[in-house]
């Protein structure tokens, strides 16, 4: 029996031949991630093993993005708490305010996750690095300190569900629709504890930014991973910027799914996911209409620079509605600087939008854009939980940059031809 | 071990932010989260939770982010044990790296309601619906957790190795 992609990498790194779903096995980590909400409860963990080095300085990651550039006091504590560990335990991989960036956007950009990889992170969206044909998952902070100390993780295997994209993607519809649409699909458990692999013609020519937002989005399926073989896009995207060796791995022939499902594309319009679950969604026409209050354009999940681009095409020459306040946040200062060399950064201020540092901030109600008790808010984040952005009475509907942008125009949700 | 206590009705894909929102993510002390345990589910929960209660959930409990946070706040509350018909992935593993027990048993959450005193035997999985006297078996650990579990949680796990 062939084993699927995600099979392959656990055994590699297990030093096996062959694994099955539903093994337990103890795997070696090429990236342990943390960052300053994560990483502090892993650093006091790590502390009661009483150890004075950490298994590999080259391999561990830490990134103040959460509420960082420090949102209070007690943020300032924690930054401060990764920072200090970063400094005695001589970490290569800590970016300071200034060089970090939103960590799943920053990691690929700095080539430190690649093809083959087997990695943990501290965060629920380290899934996204599968966009790059490798094993990645979230943990919580005492794996992450188990692994700072022995570069090591148990995992069991998954079994997988491959999901087949064919037919011709329309204008203004990207991985985030095809995510979001996938994700109305099976519902936000429908890959629970499974592997989610991304595959088809249309996966075949999808840029690696729009794979990053795929891939980024598994657990809100309720995904382990989600993984997408590499290709020459993988390859040319990392040629760059690796500076180790890599692995390719594919999927056998003969690899055993626990299902298939089939998407004709052709015909999909972007997708709205309603509040307050992933799930809800709907296309575009059937969601226009909504009044907002605040759009977001940015996040681990839509920060890169082709929805930067994107953004900057819908909103160039116009003006966003005064009763909206629009903020957009580049994934990484790289992100910051291109977008800038390209003129998009002066689209954006002429059209009335605030521009931010990179930061998780407003995503998950940190700072920099909370709502108001009954406010509304569109945005190109991962998920749209019950207070997510603020105020428990709060919503927010997730979309696509071209959606964000058209409806910012607007002032309520509006599809991205209609600009 | 054996839990007895009162059982907190939730639904469905109860997520970490409704566990533990974000805005309180600036500390990990336990006694300070468990203030806001649950506080977008249930605004009420912080203040009439006691020590040994029990949380009996629907499907896919824990979903979302992989906040250690949210165990965390569960335990800080003083809650003994969680029964749902199933839990998030991340939520699941650090559960059982924190040392909060947890079961999966769907005929059980079906069956208890709101108020209900139980009792929970880890060791067999049963668990007892002190009000009906019926009783559900929930799934016991495989092997490899239930060695975590005996040592009290991942980092001792480690330590011992």
């Amino acid at each position: 029996m062939g084993m699927t992609i995600s099979q392959k990498i656990l055994a590699a790194h297990a030093g096996r031949d062959y694994v099955e779903p539903g093994e337990l096995l103890n795997c070696k980590l090429d990236v342990v991630l943390g960052n300053d909400v994560t990483a502090p409860v892993a650093i006091s963990e790590f502390k009661r093993l009483d150890l004075d080095k950490v298994f590999d300085q080259e391999k561990i990651v830490l990134v103040p993005d959460h509420f960082a550039p420090n949102k209070d006091i007690k943020s300032a504590e924690q930054c401060k708490i990764m920072r200090d560990f970063a400094g005695q335990y001589g970490i290569k991989n800590y970016f300071e305010v200034g060089q970090m960036g939103i960590e799943h956007c920053l990691l690929p950009e700095q080539g430190l996750v690649l093809p083959g990889d087997l990695i943990i992170g501290a965060d629920s969206h380290t899934c996204t690095y599968g966009a790059l044909g490798a094993f990645a998952t979230g943990v919580g902070s005492t794996d992450m300190a188990a692994g700072m100390a022995t570069g090591e993780a148990w995992f069991k295997v998954p079994e997988s569900i491959k999901f087949v994209y064919y037919g011709k993607l329309p204008e203004w519809v990207g991985g985030k629709d095809l995510i979001l649409n996938t994700i109305g699909d099976i519902g936000v458990e429908g890959a629970r504890y499974m592997s989610m692999e991304f595959t088809g013609e249309v996966i075949k020519s999808l840029s690696m930014d729009n794979r990053f937002t795929m891939a980024n989005m598994a657990i809100e399926a309720g995904g382990k991973n989600g993984i997408i073989e590499p290709d020459n896009i993988t390859l040319e995207y990392i040629k760059t910027r690796a500076k180790r060796p890599f692995t390719l791995f594919k999927s056998d022939e003969d690899a055993l799914y626990f299902e298939v499902r089939e998407y004709d594309v052709s015909a999909l319009e972007p997708i709205i996911a309603f509040p307050h679950l992933p799930e809800n969604t709907r296309s575009v026409s059937e969601a226009s209409g909504i009044n907002l209050d605040q759009v977001v354009i940015g996040s681990c999940t839509n920060g890169r620079i082709e929805d930067l681009e994107i953004a900057a095409r819908i909103l160039k020459g116009k003006k966003i509605h005064p009763e909206i306040r629009t903020i957009i946040f580049p994934g990484t200062q790289q992100i910051f600087l291109e977008a800038m060399r390209r003129g998009y950064i002066e689209i954006f201020i002429e059209a009335g939008a605030a521009v931010s540092t990179p930061t998780c901030g407003p995503c998950l109600g940190g700072h920099m854009g909370i709502l108001a008790k009954g406010e509304k808010a569109l945005a190109t984040t991962n998920r749209n939980f019950v207070g997510r952005m603020g105020h428990p009475e709060s919503e927010v509907y997730l979309a696509s940059p071209a959606v964000a942008a058209a409806s910012a125009i607007k002032g309520k949700i509006t599809a991205p031809w209609e600009v | 071990m054996i839990f007895s206590g009162r059982v907190h009705k939730f639904g469905a894909d109860i997520d970490t932010d409704a566990i533990i929102p974000a805005r309180y993510l600036n500390t990990f002390d336990p006694q300070e989260l468990a203030k806001h345990c649950m506080e977008d589910a249930d605004p009420q929960f912080p203040d009439k939770v006691q020590t040994g209660d029990i949380i009996a959930a629907d499907k896919n409990f824990g979903c979302g982010s992989s906040r250690e946070h949210a165990p965390i706040a569960i335990k800080g509350a003083g809650v003994s044990c969680v029964i749902a018909k199933s839990f998030a992935r991340i939520f699941y593993r650090n559960c059982i790296n924190i040392g909060l027990p947890i079961l999966e048993c769907s005929q059980a959450v079906d069956a208890l309601k709101d108020g209900d005193q139980v009792e929970v035997d880890l060791e067999t999985g049963k668990i007892t619906n002190l009000r009906t006297s019926e009783e559900y078996q929930a799934m016991p650990f495989p092997e490899f957790m239930q060695q975590i579990i005996d040592k009290g949680g991942l980092i001792n796990y480690v330590k011992d190795k």
